[in-house]
C-alpha cells in the first residue's frame, strides 16, 4: 500500500485510506517494537533531519527513537525562536540542509504553516512534528491508533478534547483525522480557551465538563499551562481544576466506561488528577509507546514512497 | 516647449468637467483646451489619447517610502517612481522612518529630495516623539517645515489623552490626525480572527480591535472638533461607526486599499506572508461593507498603504514577517476592476476618491483644467488588460500579493512639475 500524500503536513483533507494505511503499517510496527531486536533495515541509507525550531524533548525523542528503529540516518538541528534575529534567515538554513541531500524532514515550529513553506522550498518529503497552533498530525494518529486498539474502532465513536484548544495544535489535528474515519468530535473547555468559529467545523462545544464526560466515549485531555500573559484566558489553574478537571469522582458519577486520553507531559493535579492519570481509564503510556510505532509507519511510507 | 495631448475625455468632477477636448500645455502650463487648438508649431508635438480618460493627477495619502532608514527596501526616488509609473502624482509619506518625522530637518531632507520630481512628496508628520506615543512632536514646525498631516502609523495613536491633545494642537493649524486604528494589547494576532484564523492556526487578531479604536477616535474628534482621518479601514463595524459619525457631522474621514475591497483572509491559506498586512484581511462580508462604504461616500478616499519590504524580510516564517503589501503599481487598476467595472463606482466617483478627496482632507490645491493651470494630470486607459509582473515594478521592493494578477486598467501618463512620464521614461516638458 502506498498513500497519496507525499508530505504529512496535517491530517486535514488526507483520505482516510491513507489514514488507515498508516494505522494498519503502525500495527505491523508496533509488533517490531516487542521483538528482542528492534531494529528494521528499511530506511537504511536515507537521510532525516529533525528540525526543532521549538524545545519539545517527547516528540524529537519519539521521533528519533522511530528512525533509528528504521535505521535512517539522523541529523538534529534545534534552534528556538525567529532565525533571522540570529543572522540567517529560515530560507537560507533550509537550503544548506537541502545542500547536503537529505530525504525527509521533521519540522517543529512556533508559526503556523512553516511545513507547508517547507513544501514550497524543499524537495524532502516534510513531516510536521507540530506547527504552532496549526496541526501535530503524528499526534493525532497516535491518539487513533490507540484509541482503535483499545475499542476496536473509530467509527462512531464520541470523542471529546478536553482544553486550551485555541492554543493547541492536537485539537485540529484530532479533529480532522477523526472526522475522516467517520468518528464524532467535540471539545471542552472555558469559552476564553475555545477558537472562533470552531463549531463550523462540525465540532460540538461544551463547556460543562461533566456533560462532556457523560456524552462522550473518549476524551482526551490536554496539558494546561498558564500563558505568558497569566490571567486572561483562565483566572487560576486552581479554577481550571476545579471546574474542568478530570477527576475520579466525575468519572465515577458520570461515566465509568469512558477512555482517556493524554498526549503529555501531564500537569498532575491541574487537568487531571493524579489518581486518574495513573488510573483504570487512561491509556497514556500506551499513547507513547504506540507514539513510536505511528512515526515508524509515517517514516517508512513517505520514505519508501516512490 | 509645447505639447499637445489630443482627443482626450476630460473629467473633472470637481469642475463638472465631462466631455471630449484636446489640450496644449506649454513649459508644463495648460495654454488651451478645446477641439480646435490650433497655436501648434512644427516643434510641438503631438500625442494622440483618443479612447483616454484625463483627471486631475491622482494622490495616494497613505505610501511608506522607507527613506531615511531602510533605503534597501525603498528611497524616495523608487516610490515616487513607482507612483508615477502607477498613475500618482502626488503622494503623502508617512512617518515611520528611522528616524520618524518627528523634526523639520527630517521634514525638510524628504522635500528637499523629492524636488525634482514628477511626483510632489507630501510628509506626514509623527503625532509623537519618534512614534512612541508619550510626549508630542514639534507639530507646528513640522507644519512650517510643509507636513501635510500628522499619524503615529503602523500603530494607532498610543492613548486617549495623547489623541485629545493632537487633536486640539492640529486645530490651530486645520490639520487632520490620521489613525491607524489597532488597539495595541491584540497585537500579537497575525490575521483577522475568525474560521479561516482557526483552521490555520495563526494567532488571531480580532476586528473589534480596530472597530475601538474607530469609537475612541470619533468620540474625541466630536468631543475636540477637531479632524481625524480613519486609514485603511477595514472592518463592517468601523464603516457602520464613520457612517454614523458622519450622519451627526463629526469630522471624520476614512480611507479604504485596494486589497481591503479585493481579497479576503480566505486567501492566506498557503501561508504567503504576501497576504499579510495590517489591519489584516477580512471577510466577505467586510469587503462588502467597504464597497457600499466607497460607494454611499463614508469612505472618501482610496490609498494604496504601499509598504515595501525586503524579500529576506517577507520570507520569514508567517507569525515573525512583517506587515505590509505593495500598492502603488497595481492601485488603479484594482480601483477599475473590482470597483468601475463592477459597477460599484463610476469613474466621477472614482476620480473623487483618487484625486479630489484626499487633497480635500490633506488641504492641498485641486488642479483644475484652465488655462494657465498647472497641468497635474493622469491619462489612463481604462480597457487596457495587463498581467502585474513584480519584477518590472519601479518600487525597490517586491511584495506584492497580486504578482501574476491579470488586470484590465492601466495609467498610461503623468504630467506634473513640468514634467511628462510615458512610455516608462520621465521627460522633461
Ligand atoms: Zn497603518
Amino acid at each position: 500500500m502506498s498513500l497519496t500524500i507525499k508530505h504529512l503536513i496535517g491530517l486535514h483533507g488526507v483520505p482516510s485510506d491513507d489514514i488507515q494505511t498508516i494505522l494498519d503499517t503502525a500495527k505491523t510496527f508496533r509488533e517490531v517494537l516487542e521483538r528482542p531486536i528492534k531494529k528494521v533495515p528499511t530506511l537504511q541509507g536515507k537521510t532525516i533531519v529533525n528540525l526543532f525550531y521549538e524545545d519539545s524533548t517527547r516528540t524529537r525523542i519519539s521521533f528519533e527513537l522511530a528512525e533509528k528503529r528504521l535505521s535512517a540516518d539522523t541529523i538534529n538541528f534545534s534552534k528556538s525562536g525567529s532565525s533571522t534575529k540570529k543572522g540567517e534567515t529560515f530560507k537560507d538554513t533550509i537550503r544548506n540542509i537541502e545542500a547536503m541531500k537529505v530525504d525527509m524532514i521533521v519540522v517543529r515550529h512556533e508559526s503556523a504553516g512553516v511545513p507547508q513553506f517547507l513544501t514550497r522550498i524543499s524537495k524532502a518529503s516534510i513531516i510536521n512534528a507540530g506547527d504552532g497552533r496549526h496541526e501535530h498530525p503524528t499526534q493525532a494518529l497516535l491518539d487513533m491508533y490507540s484509541i482503535r486498539e483499545r475499542l476496536g474502532k473509530l467509527k462512531g465513536l464520541k470523542i471529546c478534547v478536553i482544553g486550551d484548544i485555541a492554543h493547541s495544535r492536537v485539537a485540529l489535528s484530532n479533529i480532522f483525522g477523526l472526522q475522516t474515519m467517520g468518528a464524532q468530535v467535540s471539545v471542552c473547555g472555558p469559552l476564553t480557551m475555545i477558537p472562533q468559529n470552531i463549531e463550523s467545523l462540525g465540532v460540538k462545544i461544551y463547556t460543562d465538563i461533566s456533560k462532556a464526560i457523560s456524552e462522550n466515549d473518549v476524551l482526551n485531555v490536554l496539558r494546561i499551562q498558564l500563558e505568558r500573559k497569566a490571567g486572561t484566558s483562565i483566572p487560576t489553574l486552581r479554577e481550571y481544576h476545579n471546574y474542568f478537571g478530570i477527576t475520579a469522582e466525575r468519572i465515577e458519577k458520570n461515566n465509568k466506561d469512558i477512555l482517556i486520553l493524554h498526549p503529555g507531559p501531564i500537569n498532575r493535579g491541574v487537568e487531571i488528577t493524579s489518581e486518574v492519570a495513573d488510573g483504570p481509564y487512561q491509556i497514556i503510556l500506551d499513547q507513547v509507546t504506540n507514539g513510536v510505532a505511528i512515526r515508524m509507519s509515517v517514516l517508512y511510507l513517505l520514505g519508501t514512497r516512490q | 516647449m509645447k505639447i499637445l495631448l489630443k482627443n482626450l475625455n476630460l473629467l473633472n468632477p470637481e469642475q463638472k468637467i465631462n466631455h471630449e477636448s484636446d489640450l496644449l500645455i506649454e513649459d508644463g502650463k495648460i495654454i488651451e483646451l478645446g477641439s480646435n487648438i490650433t497655436s501648434i508649431d512644427s516643434q510641438t508635438k503631438t500625442f494622440d489619447f483618443t479612447g483616454m480618460y484625463c483627471v486631475p493627477g491622482l494622490v495616494d495619502m497613505h505610501v511608506h517610502l522607507r527613506e531615511p532608514g531602510r533605503e534597501d527596501e525603498e528611497t524616495i526616488e523608487t516610490g515616487s517612481n513607482a507612483a508615477a509609473g502607477g498613475g500618482f502624482t502626488e503622494i503623502a509619506c508617512m512617518p515611520n522612518t528611522n528616524p520618524a518625522i518627528d523634526s523639520a530637518e527630517v521634514v525638510k531632507l524628504i522635500k528637499d529630495k523629492a524636488k525634482n520630481h514628477l511626483v510632489n512628496v507630501h510628509p506626514i508628520g509623527a503625532v509623537s516623539v519618534n512614534r512612541a506615543g508619550e510626549g508630542l512632536s514639534p507639530i507646528a514646525e513640522l507644519v512650517d517645515a510643509g507636513a501635510v498631516a500628522f499619524s503615529d502609523d503602523g500603530v494607532a495613536v498610543k492613548t486617549s489623552a495623547l489623541l485629545k491633545s493632537a487633536m486640539e494642537y492640529c486645530l490651530m493649524f486645520d490639520k487632520t490626525i490620521i489613525d491607524h486604528c489597532e488597539e495595541i494589547c491584540f497585537s500579537d494576532g497575525a490575521m483577522n480572527e475568525g474560521f479561516i484564523s482557526t483552521l490555520l492556526g495563526l494567532p488571531p487578531l480580532p476586528s473589534v480591535s480596530e472597530d475601538l479604536i474607530v469609537a475612541r477616535d470619533i468620540l474625541m474628534a466630536e468631543y475636540t472638533g477637531g479632524k481625524i482621518h480613519i486609514a485603511h479601514i477595514s472592518s463592517k463595524k468601523s464603516v457602520e461607526l464613520v457612517r454614523n459619525a458622519k450622519g451627526k457631522g463629526i469630522k471624520v474621514t476614512a480611507e479604504a486599499t485596494p486589497h481591503h475591497f479585493t481579497l479576503t483572509d480566505d486567501v492566506l491559506k498557503n501561508y504567503d506572508t504576501n497576504f499579510k498586512m495590517s489591519p489584516p484581511l477580512r471577510t466577505e462580508e467586510d469587503v462588502q461593507a467597504i464597497i457600499s462604504g466607497l460607494k454611499d461616500g463614508t469612505i472618501d478616499c482610496i490609498a494604496s498603504d504601499h509598504a515595501p519590504h525586503s524579500v529576506e524580510e517577507k520570507e520569514m516564517e508567517f507569525i515573525y514577517a512583517p506587515n505590509g503589501i505593495l500598492g502603488l503599481e497595481t492601485e488603479l487598476a484594482l480601483c477599475l476592476n473590482e470597483l468601475v467595472s463592477k459597477n460599484h463606482l463610476t469613474l466621477d466617483d472614482l476620480v473623487l476618491k483618487l484625486s479630489i478627496n484626499p487633497r480635500k482632507i490633506l488641504n492641498l490645491p485641486i488642479p483644475k483644467f484652465e488655462t494657465n493651470e498647472l497641468a497635474n494630470l493622469t491619462i489612463f486607459d481604462p480597457e487596457k488588460i495587463w498581467t502585474v509582473d513584480v519584477s518590472k515594478f519601479k518600487s525597490k521592493s517586491k511584495n506584492s500579493p497580486f504578482d501574476k494578477r491579470l488586470l484590465k486598467g492601466a495609467s498610461v501618463a503623468v504630467i506634473n512639475n513640468s514634467k511628462m512620464f510615458f512610455e516608462n521614461k520621465f521627460t522633461d516638458i
